[in-house]
């Protein structure tokens, strides 16, 4: 089960719509030890382009190191598909690199940029096996 | 001479959970055979063949290896090496 704040949900919704035709990527940082994503942090999508993301590689040495610091962990590592549904790709799930993280894809296929309705989903994505789970969203 | 690698968690199973190590040698290349050896197997999840895989970020003193000269990248006594999957992904293959 993935629990996340209202406000928090709609900042990667907004993120998504606001970079949509390209995927727009980023993590929500928490406290390490808990489960709960608190800080926002979107992220720079290196290949810029709608069918595939990379963190830029000198902007996540900065951001993890901040995560270190703080002693926080990458809650949720979230991305955008903005032509298929929101489900992890081969792609996405052979580079699944955070086994303790809730994997939040957001579908932009329907809205665009626009403001129609998107599909928010959360997986866990271990040793090659996906998994959803629901999602709790709080005020 | 000894330069301190800092390994991520999803690698920590071949160093016995340790954050860190202690590696040794005057470039990343030698820096990495050193801690296969006493780490073993962890340079098949770092190398595809003679070149880094293309989907782990390597940086010594924060600078990416990519901008440097890669495995040849001069390593110094006290020198940092930061090993980070990259975060990626999408949906098509590539």
């Amino acid at each position: 089960m993935l629990r996340i704040g209202r406000e928090v949900y709609d900042e990667i919704v907004a993120h998504a719509r606001r970079d949509h035709p390209d995927e727009a990527c980023g993590i929500v940082a928490g406290a390490a030890g808990g489960d709960e994503p608190t800080r926002f942090v979107p992220m720079t999508n290196a290949e810029r382009s709608p069918t595939f993301f990379r963190f830029d590689a000198t902007e996540q040495l900065k951001v993890w190191r901040e995560l270190d610091d703080r002693d926080e962990v990458p809650v949720v590592i979230y991305h955008s598909h903005t032509a298929t549904a929101a489900y992890p790709s081969r792609t996405d799930i052979g580079l699944a690199a955070e086994p303790d993280a809730h994997y939040v894809l957001v579908s932009t296929a329907e809205c665009g940029n626009g403001a129609g309705p998107v599909e928010f989903r959360s997986f866990r994505i271990v040793d090659g096996i996906v998994t959803e789970e629901e999602i709790d969203i709080h005020q | 001479m000894a330069v301190e690698v800092r390994i991520p968690t999803i690698l920590r199973t071949y160093t016995g959970g340790a954050k860190t190590v202690d590696g040794s040698g005057g470039t990343l290349a030698e820096v990495i055979d050193s801690v296969e050896s006493s780490n073993p197997g962890i340079k098949s999840r770092l190398l595809e063949g003679e070149d880094l895989r293309r989907f782990i970020n390597v940086y010594v003193n924060d600078e990416d290896v990519r901008f440097l000269s890669g495995l040849d990248t001069t390593v110094t006594d006290g020198d940092v090496v930061v090993v980070l999957p990259a975060v990626a992904g999408g949906q098509t293959a590539r």
